[in-house]
């Protein structure tokens, strides 16, 4: 049993100025169980009057040690702790997990899942953005905005509900393509929430974009240059926010993304105001994409969903029946999994937050020998010290908001 | 191969003679520990390598030797290459350079590493547990670390198991 110890201040020394050993300016606890902190986040302030003079983020209340966890499974068997880092980028951290495997045992996927995949990607980016959206300006007081936001969170849940049977642990994806295929009907719920959204942002930006009391919270907060962004290690739009078009669809494509077409939105004013626009214009490039996948779907109306690589992926139902080779793949699969080859790969996808990259490494074994999980919000935790330095405290809670953190992600 | 990270690559082995694997398209260069923060800094400021991903370790414990590798996963943005370092550290108290001051995301993620598997970073201004609460004892991520299962109760041994269970005591 480990005994809990007091921490004395001496050992948190350094992370203060010497007016706080002085008893000048006081040191106070936000968080862990603070609404504005989008988790269970503690946030060590050292404050004169309500300016943060500094910030020390401490994180690890949700640590699950799922990359301890996912050593001890096999391939297929660790896939279901993936959904559960980022509770809100279900798909994409399957979607990561398994470009990943894919790379490592050099697994082909076929076209129509691969379009599949990216439909349901940019649905769920589209829905972390609306709890982000939701949330932070909540934060901000804005109520409507979230009740609204959350409702067309729904549409999005419901269609994965639809594919998967779960409306956020869907574990859909899986290596070597899909679990099956999608079901009648799912066309047609995409095409219905493709038609309802865009009138749906011009609704939202109607309530901030140009309300003068946003625009108060946000512009000039939290204001970071280019090179201090990359620097300090923020991706994805918290970086586009800052001018720089990083996007690892463009950059390092997977899942056939060099073949759509859609911009990377940046702003270079770097402050929660330009994040938040660089935000809303992602929800209308998610959408381009997905109108294209649809165009693709019909086209590939049919083909297959899975690789046909028996060594990896599960032969169907049907083909078990008849053929010898068929059922002991199938048992071979399911008792033991398949094997990875020794070596390493680093897969890097675009999440809603920014760069989630996946480090996996192959004993030769049926199990992970290694998985690291290089998380976006991690990255940007990090750097709330910098981007709140001199701000108030109601400063803070925007900022915090703006760099968009998931504490499941980040603890792991 | 890109070219670029062709000499990229050359320019490494010549200069502190890193090794070189390739696997699945992927360029990685082994590299002694002492050597890391001297990588760093020659791949920042003159081969364009200005985003830092990450920094992980794996444990090769039992048979490894020696027994970590730390890596460290970089990214040149305007070239768009992507590198990774590979630094063997030995068992015995493992240390390795700190690239803080080169890469200033690189704080967190060796206070990660540390706290995963006790390897040190000399020179880190911060080097305190950060996911695993401060007093835990041992490193998670550790192949000798247990995972920690519950025990399975069955009729023949559940009062055996019942009596090591933590209960609240009066």
């Amino acid at each position: 049993m480990v005994q809990l110890q007091e921490i004395t201040m001496d050992e948190l020394k350094h992370l203060v100025s010497d007016r706080a050993i002085a008893g000048e300016t006081m040191v106070l606890n936000m968080g862990p169980q603070h609404p504005s902190t989008h988790g269970v986040l503690r946030l060590m302030l050292e404050l004169d009057g309500e300016t943060v003079i500094n910030c020390v983020p401490d994180i690890g209340y949700l640590h699950t040690g799922v990359e301890k966890n996912m050593e001890a499974k096999r391939y297929l068997q660790a896939e279901v702790m993936t959904d559960r880092l980022d509770y809100l980028n279900t798909v994409g951290n399957n979607l990561a997990y398994c470009l990943a495997v894919e790379k490592l045992v050099d697994l082909d996927v076929p076209e129509r899942a691969q379009v599949i995949r990216v439909i349901l990607a940019e649905l769920q980016r589209i829905a972390s953005h609306l709890v982000w959206l939701g949330t932070s300006a909540l934060d901000l007081a804005a109520m409507s905005v979230f009740l609204y936001c959350f409702r067309e969170r729904e549409m999005i849940l419901e269609i994965l509900e639809l594919v998967s049977g779960q409306r956020m642990m869907t574990t859909y994806i899986r290596p070597g393509g899909l679990w099956r295929d999608v079901p009648a009907g799912f066309e047609e719920a995409v095409q219905n929430f493709i038609d309802y959204f865009p009138a749906r942002i011009d609704q939202y930006e109607g309530l901030l974009t140009r309300n003068p009391l946003f625009i108060d919270r946000t512009k000039g907060i939290g204001v970071i240059s280019a090179e201090d962004a990359i620097a300090h290690g923020l991706t994805g739009p918290s970086l586009r926010g800052s001018g720089v078009p990083y996007d690892n669809r463009k950059l390092r494509p997977y899942s056939g993304y060099e073949e759509y077409e859609f911009d990377v939105p940046t702003d270079d004013r770097g402050d929660v105001y330009a994040r938040y626009i660089v935000r809303i214009q992602e929800f209308r490039e998610s959408l381009r994409i997905i109108r294209q996948g649809l165009a693709r779907l019909k086209d590939l109306e049919g083909a297959p969903v899975r690789s046909s690589n028996r060594k990896f992926v599960p032969p169907p139902r049907s083909e078990i029946g008849t053929s010898m080779e068929a059922l002991i793949h199938h048992f071979k699969l399911w008792t033991d999994g398949f094997t990875a080859p020794k070596g390493h790969v680093y897969m890097p996808v675009e999440s809603p937050r920014g760069e989630l990259g996946v480090y996996l490494e192959g004993d030769g074994g049926n199990r992970p020998y290694r998985v690291y999980w290089r998380t976006p919000s991690f990255a940007h935790l990090q750097a709330i010290p910098l981007l709140s330095k001199n701000h108030l405290i109601a400063d803070l809670v925007a900022i915090i908001g703006s760099v968009d953190i998931v504490l499941g992600d980040a603890d792991r | 191969m890109n070219e670029k990270l062709a000499d990229v690559i050359q320019t490494l082995k010549d200069e502190f003679k890193a090794e070189e694997i390739v696997f699945r398209g992927e360029h990685t260069l082994l590299i002694a520990p002492d050597q890391v923060a001297d990588v760093c800094r020659r791949l920042r400021d003159d081969l364009g390598f200005n985003v830092l991903s990450g920094i992980t370790a794996v444990d090769y414990w039992p048979e490894g030797e020696p027994r970590f590798h730390v890596i460290y996963l970089l990214f040149a943005l305007e070239e768009n290459l992507a590198l990774q370092l590979r630094a063997p550290v030995p068992g015995e108290n493992p240390t390795v350079p700190t690239v803080e001051g080169i890469y200033p995301n690189a704080n967190w993620y060796e206070r990660e590493v540390w706290d995963m598997f006790g390897i040190k970073f000399d020179g880190n201004s911060d080097l305190r547990r950060i996911l695993m609460p401060y007093e835990w004892e041992g490193h998670p991520l550790r192949k000798d670390y247990p995972l920690g299962y519950e025990e399975v109760q069955f009729t023949f041994n559940a009062e055996e198991i019942d009596a090591k269970k933590p209960y609240a005591q009066e």
